[in-house]
């Protein structure tokens, strides 16, 4: 009889056991090692080059000039801490900005690719196509030094129909200026879209209990523009416009949009719309043909179909990709340190971080305040992904 | 039978013959049903042409017919009796065309930068290529070969008589090329330990390697690349303090290994938990498992979308840019801001050459990418 040995299953458990502990300590080790090693040597080199380390720098008075700014700011008065906010305020002004139009644009562009209109889906394709394999960075050099640095100079400004200016410092707008009474004209606005809201509300219910359809849209939109409409028409005009003047040296008056952050929200929208498209053409075509033809066999028309039957499921496969999509612009819009648009990374990884030295605080606030705001577009994102999930039953 | 014949259901005469079925073929069909099949598609579809009417001569009057395409300097592009209209300036890119290849690489060394680039293309085909002989040699000569030979090469051994080259001198699609082949040589290896690491079952690799993929991916490109470029150099001892290309090839490097490590955990988890158990019951180690069942299964499943995480990478490159590389678009923008060539139309030739060559490179990758994703759907 032959005999099998056998170990015993128990002790070469503890052997593995013991090995991942080791395995285990010797990477906490190396990790540890590396990371004192890091430490030190930062340390060392900070102080050989006399830079001081902490964040006694965040009260300082900044000395430079941001272009844009959302929040007051001047450049003798301010400090670090205050040229960091106006970065981050841009930053989200063009994230924010760039993710309604980029979805606006990405939508239409992918409904536009499946379309049954072999021209209209081959456009779509050909746009998708063309905008995914080039560099963004290419394409906002492009728009910034191709396009909005090559429009006429100042004195030549283009007049835009309604009072706008467009020259290559950017283009200018009319500025509302409000009378005190527009308060009013605002709480009407607040009072026509809590009414359209409600009828919302109410029309939902309805077609839940009855099954039948009633159509809000045209009685909403008299609400949300009547009401506002009477009051204005009721009172006088409670809204002056600032022209913009192109003066001697410069534009006087209006609202001024650089050039910088129009180049940077074309990019990023184009761009990120041509992903998104991608995104919703993958999730529409996720959606099993049999449903379509069921909600046909049901008698159901083809754009309540759509609203119905296609996409609520299909919204489902969009969303995670969509979600990625609006996290890759916000993370690209730090590009506009290539053009010069003030951004987080351009005031406060260029500017600060050269006036400072302080390459570890600056980087390391940079970071973190990306990841932030990952963290807090992917939690919103998935918020609105469990509201859409499949309600079992 | 006389009691089904009042059934007033059935026929009592032949149905009427029904029209012959359209043409089914044939241009106008086609028009009929992909641009003209209702009342809506019709409006669509001229917009459409209008569209292409307006937009398309310009654009092949510009880049064709109205372009110059030789001259030495300004003058060529500028608008002439001859050329009232200049189209783009094709001249100033051939003039700077060496430039955008080599940068200011030496004008004699340059059969170095060619070799590399036919020993490369040499490494791609063999790996691409899903039915090579001996893809694993080709795997060795590609992640180990290639880079020393390559290192020998273009930074020069003065050993075997080659110059040593700075990497201050190097520049254009040389540099692009050099970003992304260390992009790729080094992510898909560091992206796979990575990938194991997250899967792994000992928490400490664990929560290493899901901080590292997770925090990488968080945060931009640019700002690794300005941890790599400022914040590296005081980590190490000031003598190590290493090379600014290598600085960012160290920066750009880590980013894809994150991106690449999500990609292949992807691939390994589309691997049926019977292979698995199959390997162990066959009595192979753990890494014998991973290395010789899972993970060859994992990598083909992912081939397509590890190439699309290096499109990705290539067009990434460009963001070397900003840490003051000189790559194939900085080279451009160096080139026009030439006051020899400053004219309307030099930007935007520039910027034409660059999205022609980014589009060839991308583009190529992507129709690989879904060539072997239909090939492994057919499997």
């Amino acid at each position: 009889m032959p005999q099998f040995v056998q170990s015993s299953p128990s002790s070469s458990r503890t052997a593995r056991r013991t090995g991942n502990i080791a395995l285990q300590m010797a990477v906490v080790v190396i990790v540890g090692g590396l990371a004192y090693a890091a430490i030190h040597n930062a340390a060392q080199n900070l102080a050989n080059a006399h830079i001081t380390s902490g964040f006694g720098f965040w009260n300082n008075t900044a000395g430079f000039d941001i272009s844009q700014t959302l929040i007051d700011y001047s450049p003798s008065t301010s400090t670090f801490g205050r040229a960091f906010w106006v970065g981050l305020l841009n930053t989200l002004l063009v994230g924010a900005l760039g993710i309604v139009l980029a979805t606006v644009l990405g939508f239409s562009i992918g409904i536009a690719r499946l379309s049954r209109n072999w021209l209209v889906a081959h456009l779509a394709g050909g746009y998708v196509e063309l905008i995914r394999n080039v560099p963004l960075l290419l394409q906002l050099l492009f728009w910034y030094n191709a396009v909005l640095k090559s429009l006429p100079q100042l004195q030549g400004s283009v007049a835009l129909p309604g009072g706008g200016l467009l020259n290559n410092r950017g283009l200018f707008l009319p500025r509302p200026e409000f009378a005190a009474s527009f308060r009013y004209g605002l709480i009407a606005l607040v009072v026509g879209v809590g009414a359209a809201v409600v009828l919302h509300v109410w029309s939902r219910r309805r077609r839940d209990q009855t099954g039948e359809p009633t159509p809000i849209f045209w009685p909403a939109l008299g609400l949300v523009l009547g009401i506002p409409l009477v009051f204005v028409l009721l009172t006088d005009i409670p809204i002056r416009f600032d022209y913009p003047q192109a003066g001697r040296f410069n534009v006087m008056g209006g609202i001024e949009i650089l050039p910088e952050f129009a180049a940077l929200l074309l990019a990023l929208t184009i761009y990120t719309a041509a992903f998104i498209a991608e995104a919703v053409r993958a999730g529409v075509l996720a959606v099993p043909h049999g449903q379509t033809e069921a909600a046909q066999a049901l008698g159901l028309r083809s754009g309540t179909t759509l609203r119905f039957v296609v996409v609520p499921q299909a919204m489902r496969v969009i969303i995670p990709p969509l979600t990625s999509q609006y996290l890759n612009l916000i993370k690209n819009s730090s590009l506009a340190v290539a053009i010069g648009y003030p951004d987080l990374v351009q005031v406060f990884t260029g500017s600060v971080l050269n006036l400072t030295g302080q390459a570890v605080e600056v980087v390391a606030v940079t970071m973190a305040v990306y990841l932030c705001i990952s963290l807090v577009t992917s939690l919103l994102m998935n918020l609105y992904g469990y509201a859409l999930a499949v309600e079992e039953r | 039978m006389a009691a089904l014949a009042d059934k007033s259901y059935l026929r009592t005469a032949p149905s009427e013959r029904l029209p012959r079925p359209a043409e089914r073929a044939g241009m106008l069909r086609w028009a009929r049903e992909n641009l003209f099949p209702s009342p809506g598609n019709i409006v669509l579809t001229l917009i459409c042409i209008l569209f292409i009417c307006w937009a398309a001569p310009p654009l092949v009057r510009f880049f064709l017919l109205d372009a110059v395409w030789s001259g030495n300097d300004r003058e060529a592009c500028l608008a002439s009796p001859t050329n009232p209209d200049p189209g783009a300036c094709w001249a100033f890119v051939r003039v700077w065309f060496s430039y955008f290849v080599y940068g200011f690489y030496p004008i004699v060394e340059r059969w170095r930068v060619d070799v590399f680039f036919v020993a490369l293309a040499f490494g791609i085909g063999w790996l691409a290529w899903l039915s090579a002989p001996r893809r694993d040699v080709g795997a060795v000569y590609f992640f180990i070969v290639l880079p020393i030979l390559s290192y020998v090469l273009l930074s020069g051994t003065p050993l075997l008589g080659l110059a040593g080259v700075t990497t201050a001198l190097w520049g254009g699609i040389l540099v692009t090329i050099v970003v992304a082949t260390v992009g790729i040589v080094v992510s898909l290896p560091l992206g796979i330990l990575l990938a194991l690491g997250r899967r792994s079952d000992i928490p400490v690799v664990r929560l290493f390697t899901v901080t590292f993929i997770e925090f990488v991916r968080g945060v931009p490109l640019i700002t690794v690349l300005f941890m790599a470029s400022v914040m590296l150099p005081l980590f190490v001892p000031e003598r190590l303090s290493p090379d600014k290309l290598v600085r960012a090839l160290i920066g750009v490097a880590l980013f894809a290994s994150a991106y690449m490590a999500e990609v292949v955990r992807g691939g390994l988890a589309a691997i049926p938990r019977g292979q698995y158990e199959a390997a162990q019951a066959l009595g192979l180690p753990n890494w014998r498992m991973m290395a010789l069942v899972i993970l060859p299964q994992a990598l083909r499943v992912t081939l397509p979308n590890i190439v699309n995480t290096f499109i990705g990478l290539f067009k990434d490159t460009t963001l070397v840019f900003v840490v003051g590389i000189f790559d194939f678009l900085r080279t451009i923008e160096a080139a026009r801001a030439d006051p020899h060539w400053t004219t309307p139309v030099t930007s935007v030739s520039g910027y034409a050459i660059a999205a022609l060559f980014y589009f060839i490179c991308c583009y190529g990758m992507s129709r690989y990418a879904r060539n072997v994703e239909t090939r492994l759907m057919r499997r």
